[in-house]
């Protein structure tokens, strides 16, 4: 008789289907829980928890000041977001987005920090295919480690993020760092064509929202549509059928981490090219991390993810309100994406599993 | 003290924090589990063992609350990745970041601080060898840790129990029709997965470098996690690879102090760039893996 069949302890029961109704109500509850569970730790921390709920949770919506800047956090975390998604889709869990997004934003900053007298509109768009392809290329040596030499993407694609955090500390301190910066880490800001156009005006927000819809609209036509993305599809969900069906399962990997690092290292271009116009030590608070959060609780989906990434960067100007008026240390942001995820994860368990009581006099379950 | 001394002398410090953790996550992949979460585990240790040595506690009531806390983070983790079955890597993932979240969140006003570490034991006879005896004097959770690694090996080489938990490794299913109670045992190694990082965490934070910085941890779970790998989930083999990782972080340390002319960011990346490489090296020794291997890693146990 094992642990979970003894008399009263419950089991879970697989749904025959789950209906769309408690797939979207998932989210949402996880969404409550972690807030409630959060707001129960600042009680703890002598915080007040409704000035927190409020400055976290509602403030970043209240004004077009702050709901701008949300707007302006979700790019990267969209972007970034919806590549990793495809990957996870097909069990190929590169969790060193934070490594592609940095090489993204090097190599976009090259043509500034090289040709800072350049002028003309060819500069930014330049400079995020650059750090696309800067991305790709970081991927591409955790690729090459799985595919050819059978390393596990997850620990190889990680330790190459901690690796590119260094080359950066690198460059900052030595051959790119600003000589007129007060020997500050950080670079020459860049001219004025290096940064990607305002969308709207008054606000920061620019043109690489766009080119994250834009990006989510083809990884919904790739995955749902294509062929190539069926494919990955299947490769993670029944491996062996994949297989049989003669689908390369090396072509799916390389494919995977390629995409991932592509749109990474496109939203650390455009991270160095729009809000931060040079390139310094903190250009990722995180983005990378937090992006496996927002893919996950997007259902892993296009269309979800979109949400999710919203909502993640609402909580990242809301933890910046919180810090400023609630005296909220930002580690806080960390505790509730963590819980976040734990929440949806128990959250998606009851989408699968129904749970029910049963006594061992009427046998274990089947 | 030359250089050769030097890393001799400390290798086996440096190399506990690594030793710890890995033994512990070798125990929860031996029964099945792949536990992601080892550098938030070792974080929440860091800093609650912190806290209560700085505040008077003492070393002993420190590893405890560290190795009890962490234990807590891990159960979380066994109830949504064993009980409810979810995505492994996905709850490790998430473990890891709410652990270094919270190590941030408590460490915040610790900042900085200092607290005292502990004092050498050395052996008698043995420490006065030239150019090895450094590895003789050692603080008494080394010799602790040294003395667990045997326990651990001996368990696994020579114990019924042992034999259970690799069997739920195994074949779950088959376990199970024995008789084991295949979830319960697999709840006992990530818990004692977790003890171990959170003592792992708690040697980092008030042993080896007795100073709170947030983020202090630095990759070192995740080498574990790649440890077990490179020790082919065998014991004695990752006492091999956590001593390497020793050597290598202490020899970056001589590098900087003797004013080698590499740039201090390759040195702090060496133990990252070593790990990588020697993950492809033992990986794409495809036999070894699966001679060794856990069958079913990562896997839900539905019966």
């Amino acid at each position: 008789m094992s642990a979970l069949s003894r008399p009263f302890l419950p089991v879970l029961v697989r749904r025959e289907h789950a209906s769309l109704a408690i797939k979207l109500v998932a989210p949402s509850a996880a969404l409550g829980l972690a807030t409630l569970l959060n707001l129960g730790l600042y009680l703890l921390m002598g915080r007040d928890p409704v000035a927190v709920f409020h400055a976290m949770l509602l403030e970043p919506f209240l004004s077009w000041a702050s709901f701008s800047e949300v707007l302006l956090k979700m790019g990267p975390l969209l972007l970034i977001a919806q590549g990793l998604a495809i990957g996870f889709r097909a069990k190929v869990f590169n969790i060193g987005a934070e490594g592609q997004f940095i090489l993204g934003a090097i190599f976009a900053s090259a043509i500034p920090i090289w040709l800072p007298q350049a002028t003309g509109q060819w500069i930014w768009p330049a400079m995020l295919v650059l750090g696309a392809l800067g991305g790709a290329l970081w991927a591409s040596l955790t690729a090459f480690w799985r595919v050819r030499l059978n390393a596990n993407e997850i620990l190889v694609s990680l330790m190459l993020a901690l690796v590119a955090a260094q080359v950066l500390n690198y460059l900052l301190l030595g051959p790119w760092k600003d000589p007129a910066g007060f020997n500050f880490p950080q670079s020459v800001m860049f001219q004025y064509d290096a940064m990607v156009p305002i969308l709207i005006p008054g606000t920061r927000v620019n043109v690489s929202l766009l080119i994250a819809f834009a990006f989510s609209l083809s990884a919904w036509v790739f995955m749902q549509r294509s062929f190539a993305g069926y494919k990955l599809q299947v490769g993670g969900l029944a491996p062996r059928a994949a297989g049989y069906a003669g689908f390369n399962e090396g072509r799916a990997i390389w494919l995977s981490l390629l995409i991932g690092g592509f749109a990474a290292g496109l939203a650390g271009a455009a991270e160095v090219a729009g809000p931060l116009g040079q390139l310094q030590r903190s250009i990722s608070t995180g983005y990378g991390y937090a992006a496996i959060i927002v893919a996950y609780l997007g259902g892993l989906h296009p269309i979800g993810i979109v949400f999710s990434a919203l909502l993640m960067a609402a909580l990242y100007i809301g933890g910046d309100n919180a810090m400023v008026s609630a005296n909220l240390p930002v580690a806080a942001v960390r505790v509730f994406q963590g819980s976040l995820l734990l929440a949806y994860l128990i959250a998606i368990a009851f989408v699968r599993y129904r749970l029910e009581w049963r006594d061992a006099a009427h046998g274990s379950a089947p | 003290m030359n250089a050769l001394e030097f890393i001799v002398a400390g290798m086996l410090a440096a190399a506990t924090p690594f030793l710890l953790a890995a033994l512990g996550e070798m125990v929860a992949e031996r029964a099945g589990v792949l536990n992601l979460g080892v550098e938030g585990l070792m974080a929440l240790g860091a800093v609650i063992a912190f806290i209560i040595v700085y505040h008077g506690g003492g070393h002993l009531l420190g590893f405890v609350a560290a190795g009890l806390a962490s234990t807590a983070l891990s159960l979380v983790f066994a109830v949504i990745a064993l009980g409810l079955r979810a995505n492994q890597v996905a709850v490790g993932l998430a473990i890891g970041i709410l652990g270094q979240g919270l190590s941030a969140l408590f460490g915040k006003s610790y900042e900085s601080l200092t607290v005292k570490g502990l004092p050498k034991l050395s052996l008698p006879w043995l420490s006065d060898i030239p150019v090895i005896g450094g590895l003789f004097v050692e603080d008494v959770v080394v010799w602790l840790s040294l003395a667990a690694t045997v326990a651990i090996w001996a368990i696994f080489a020579y114990t019924k129990t042992g034999l259970v938990v690799r069997a739920v490794g195994e074949n779950p299913k088959a376990a199970r029709a024995l008789g084991y109670p295949v979830i319960a045992v697999r709840f006992a190694a990530v818990a004692f997965g977790g003890a171990l990082a959170g003592f792992a965490g708690a040697y980092a934070a008030v042993v080896y470098t007795p100073l709170w910085a947030d983020g202090m941890i630095a990759g070192r779970g995740w080498i574990a996690i790649a440890l077990v790998v490179f020790g082919t989930w065998l014991t004695s083999r990752i006492f091999l690879g956590a001593c390497l990782f020793g050597a290598v972080s202490l020899a970056s340390l001589a590098a900087q102090t003797t004013g080698l002319d590499v740039s201090s960011q390759l040195l702090s990346s060496l133990p990252y760039l070593v790990t990588i490489v020697v993950l492809g090296i033992i990986s794409s020794n495809r036999r070894l893996l699966k001679l060794n291997g856990v069958a079913s890693l990562g896997e839900p146990f539905e019966q």
